[in-house]
């Protein structure tokens, strides 16, 4: 029998405000920061201590859900979700359960099996926990990170792979990129995944029993939790067995889910609206003007590279995976006297190598889109050939300086001069005179290997062109 | 006179004459605590040695002459679900009884403002759990009319002490007639304020939604002093009201009469079960408001036979909740001797919470619960809106409401506290102003067999004016609240 899953994906993103969510204690990184600097009353949960929500993560909330092309509600309630763990100061979390802030939005994603739309139910707000960590026999709370701004993001169960899993959740973490609401550093846990995942025959459109995949806190976790969960109920169908609703951790180091709750210990989570909180009631006019101030997302900013700058689909969507990387291209363009053609070549060429072996991210980038379109200006007027540009860009990316001055130090100059490139192309072909006569007898593919020889020779100041030409004479008047 | 029978106007006059010294009234006080407390048990800490601190500063501002405030230099206390900063707050709880918060809550903060002197922290039933301090974690706190009484609660402490002249005024707390009752078992004037009028933020919370800080005193005059201190909006509480604070005590003042005003007598408050002597006196009392020349009409609150089972189930709902983080982890009681987290949680709380904080959790655990939710809370928060809309009706014809605060006076020491469910039916008219959030005082209106009666003067929101006002010309043409038990002579 062919099996297939249905997954749904709840998000947990951390908003980028300065203070927490209910309080005005700043929001710091929970890794580096001081434990337990970054508290008072309210968010440590002392008795008496109220919160008073913070604009700023309401905005970026809407934000979001205009993004995700959601119902904002101009009303919507803060719910207390009661449980007990110590991370959880107060014994319950403020959330919204039942009048969430927005519903029914959208993302399009793209994978093999082609493009489709997944649906959100609902986007919301709600606090952090503190963190706990355990050493030598002893437990430790820090709660810097408790009350700082979270949205949660639920789809519908839309997604049939983990594939489209991760798909959908390249997307949404670009788009949260793109809004400025999430740093996107996902070593620091700013974004974090539960799947929700059932398998079920092939075509057929029953629901099964789900289990919930907690903390997938990366793309590699996620996709590896669902792989294993979805093979794993297979499995479990196959023998004629039956799925048991329960809560599932991941192991990173085993690739493998396992159990944490049974339905039986399920929590109850007894929402009720939260006293301390007046409904959140919003002006239509905030709303629309958030709706303006929205920046050109990555969809949109996708088709309109292919349009205005005449990109290849796969060059565009990969200078639009983020927005810095994509407003970067849009500066050298404008600075540079070249066709976009050329820039977004370098760009989604050597640049993203370089971003990829340097494992750097866009924010390390120090060189000026200035800069650098003198650089591609200068290979397309043949100040300097190809090869010699590469040396340049890499140099200006790793140790900065000017464009003309390093091209002066190392000498890269292109030189078309014809009695220099003779000299050189006399030398080579002196120099490698086996391979002269396997190119005479047949082996013309040699010719591109000489032309490099020459490059290297020349350290790269050689025209190819006026290489090429002369190399093919030369070896021409040696056939007979 | 001695210096404890000053009222808060007396008393400001001879301070800012310098007759007497802060320091001196203090002194006073703290020497009735000492000599009357062990027996009244009205407080469950002491902070003498900070006062005459706190009193000193007060002579040093009035010395100088810096803007001294009406309440500069006078010894008060406060229920002890107010929290204070370095000083126990224990909500009369073994689970916090050695708990002192490093922040102080608004109003007590506003006092601090005007330089008047904390006395201590009065006791209470266990987070305002219960209507005669027997459900406090230290002990019961004894009517000052007759010992062998309850003085009411929660807030009993509060009232006890002002009423036996241990303190000038105290900070009380009304969730669900938690100042009223009290007040009018202890023939004290307690206002409970409209919900917001009076920032919440370190009240340790009973029901976030019903909570409100009063001050009790001994008149209403007294009464609308100390209000102007503590009330307005705070942004440190969301649900604080934004609308600026009247100047209460120049409307008392400028008042001579209640012409003009009408109010309502609704019918559901005097029915089966209301003492035959609590009946007569605020018959007495509704006719010496007309006397006033205010008019009196009757009228009718229908929905108030559910105040009881909708405040209930909202409370055990709300309290479930709002005690969930005494867990032994950051502040309070913690018992870790056991095996594991769980074990923290259970010991933790078996020991620190008393059995009808215990009996609350648990049925407010269990009307949240999953399946049970519409048919308890959410039908409660229906109901709750029928009774606003009842007093909302009232109001549009009258100015206030007037009713007794409880059925009968003050119960003795052990009679109810075997039967909670008539325990929670004392409450009966005190609870719907607690739904509907509006404002109510209570001030003393007659004796019955040495135990005092008391009235409930009831208002739309914000109406705190008027009803401090009624309550004044009241208090200006009668004497009840002049009235003492014998230990004031003491």
């Amino acid at each position: 029998m062919k099996y297939e899953p249905v997954i749904g994906l709840e998000v947990h993103a951390e908003l980028l405000t300065k203070s927490k969510m209910f309080c005005g204690c700043q929001v710091v990184d929970s890794i580096t920061a001081k434990p337990n600097h970054y508290i008072c009353p309210v968010c440590t949960g002392q008795p008496g201590a109220l919160p008073v929500l913070n604009k700023k993560a309401v905005e970026l909330a809407i934000r979001v859900g205009l993004a995700l092309g959601c119902e904002i509600h101009t009303e919507s309630i803060f719910a207390r979700k009661n449980y007990f763990y110590p991370d959880l100061p107060k014994g319950y979390q403020i959330s919204q359960y039942d009048q969430p802030l927005a519903t029914d939005g959208n993302i399009q994603i793209e994978t093999e099996a082609g493009i489709k739309d997944v649906r959100i139910r609902r986007v919301h707000l709600e606090e952090d926990t503190g963190k706990l960590s355990h050493a030598d026999g002893n437990s430790f709370i820090d709660y810097n990170r408790s009350g700082v701004p979270l949205l949660e993001i639920v789809t519908e169960p839309d997604m049939r792979s983990s594939e489209e899993v991760k798909a959908y959740a390249t997307k949404l973490h670009a788009i949260l990129r793109y809004l400025g609401v999430n740093s996107g550093n996902m070593e620091k846990g700013v974004i974090r995944f539960e799947a929700n995942v059932s398998v079920r025959e092939a075509g057929s459109d029953q629901l099964n029993t789900r289990t919930e995949i907690k903390n997938l806190n990366s793309f590699r976790a996620l996709t590896q939790g669902t792989d294993y969960e979805i093979w794993r109920q297979s499995e479990i169908y196959a023998s004629g067995g039956m799925v048991e609703q329960e809560t599932l951790g991941f192991n990173e180091a085993t690739g493998k889910t396992y159990s944490q709750r049974g339905k039986e210990s399920a929590h109850d989570y007894r929402y009720f609206p939260e006293p301390d909180l007046p409904p959140l009631v919003l002006d239509r006019s905030w709303i629309d003007s958030i709706r303006e101030s929205l920046p050109e997302l990555p969809e949109t900013k996708t088709s309109r590279f292919i349009e205005q700058y005449e990109l290849k689909p796969q060059e565009a969507r990969l200078l639009t995976s983020e927005k810095a990387l994509a407003d970067y291209f849009e500066a050298v363009v404008a600075k540079s006297k070249s066709q976009a053609k050329p820039v977004s070549s370098w760009m989604a060429g050597e640049f993203m190598r370089y971003l990829n072996d340097s494992g750097k991210n866009m924010e390390d980038v120090t060189l000026s889109s200035e800069s650098f379109a003198r650089l591609i200006d200068m290979v397309t007027d043949k100040t300097i050939s190809g090869n010699a540009g590469k040396t340049v860009l890499a140099e200006l990316l790793k140790n900065g300086g000017d464009p003309a001055q390093i091209i002066k130090e190392k000498g890269l100059a292109q030189v078309s001069d014809e009695s220099f490139i003779q000299e050189a192309v006399m030398k080579v072909l002196n120099d490698n005179s086996s391979e002269v006569e396997k190119y005479l007898a047949g082996k013309e593919t040699l010719l591109q290997w000489f032309i490099g020889q020459v490059a290297r020779a020349t350290k790269g100041k050689a025209d190819p062109n006026v290489t090429k030409e002369l190399m093919i004479k030369a070896l021409e008047e040696r056939r007979n | 006179m001695d210096l404890h029978e000053l009222s808060l106007q007396q008393a400001q006059e001879l301070l800012r004459s310098r007759k007497i010294s802060s320091e001196e009234l203090t002194r006073a006080y703290l020497d009735r605590v000492q000599r009357l407390d062990p027996q009244i048990k009205s407080y469950v800490t002491v902070s003498g040695e900070l006062a005459l601190e706190q009193a000193r500063e007060a002579d040093q501002r009035i010395r100088t002459g810096e803007g001294s405030t009406p309440l500069t230099g006078i010894p008060y206390s406060a229920k002890d679900s107010l929290s204070t900063r370095g000083i126990n707050t224990t909500c009369s709880s073994k689970i916090l009884a050695n708990y002192k918060p490093f922040y102080d809550s608004t109003a007590i903060r506003k006092l601090k403002l005007t330089n008047s002197v904390l006395l201590g922290k009065n006791n209470m039933d266990e987070f305002g759990m219960g209507s005669s301090t027997e459900n406090s974690g230290f002990f019961t706190t004894r009517n000052p009319w007759n010992f062998d009484y309850v003085p009411g609660g929660s807030s009993g402490g509060s009232a006890a002490a002002v009423a036996a002249g241990l303190a000038a005024f105290s900070l009380g707390e009304d969730t669900g007639g938690s100042v009223r009752m009290p007040a009018g078992f202890c023939g004290v004037t307690g206002l409970k304020t409209t919900y917001g009028r009076v920032s919440r933020y370190g009240l340790i919370p009973l029901v976030s939604s019903f909570d409100t800080i009063g001050p009790m005193a001994r008149s209403a005059y007294d009464v609308s002093l100390v209000l102007e201190a503590i009330a307005g909006h705070d942004p440190k509480d969301s649900t604080s009201r934004i609308e600026p604070v009247q100047i209460y005590s120049e409307t008392l003042k400028k008042s001579e009469n209640l012409r003009g005003l009408r109010v309502g007598i609704p019918k559901e408050y005097f029915v089966e079960g209301l003492d035959s002597e609590v009946d007569a006196s605020l018959r007495t009392a509704i006719k010496q408001i007309e006397s006033l020349g205010a008019e009196a009409v009757e009228v009718s609150l229908p929905h108030t036979q559910y105040a009881i089972p909708v405040y209930y189930l909202i409370l055990f709902a709300e309290a479930s909740s709002n005690l969930a983080k005494y867990d032994g982890i950051r502040f309070g009681l913690s018992e870790r001797d056991g095996d594991g987290l769980l074990d923290v949680y259970l010991k933790t709380r078996e020991t620190g919470f008393g059995a009808e904080t215990k009996r609350r959790i648990m049925l407010g655990t269990f009307a949240l619960s999953a399946g049970y939710y519409d048919a308890y809370y959410l039908k409660a928060q229906k109901v709750r809106t029928l009774i606003r809309q009842d007093f909302q009706k009232a109001f549009e014809t009258c100015d206030a409401l007037i009713t007794p605060v409880a059925p009968t006076t003050a119960f003795r020491i052990g009679e109810k506290i075997t039967n909670p469910l008539d325990m929670y039916l004392s409450d009966v008219h005190v609870v719907a102003v607690n739904l509907a959030g509006i404002p109510a005082l209570s001030v003393p209106c007659g004796l019955s067999n040495g135990l005092p009666i008391g009235m409930q003067i009831m208002g739309p929101h914000l109406s705190e004016e008027t009803l401090l006002r009624i309550g004044h010309m009241y208090q200006s043409q009668t004497d009840w609240h002049m009235k003492h038990p014998s230990c004031w002579n003491d």
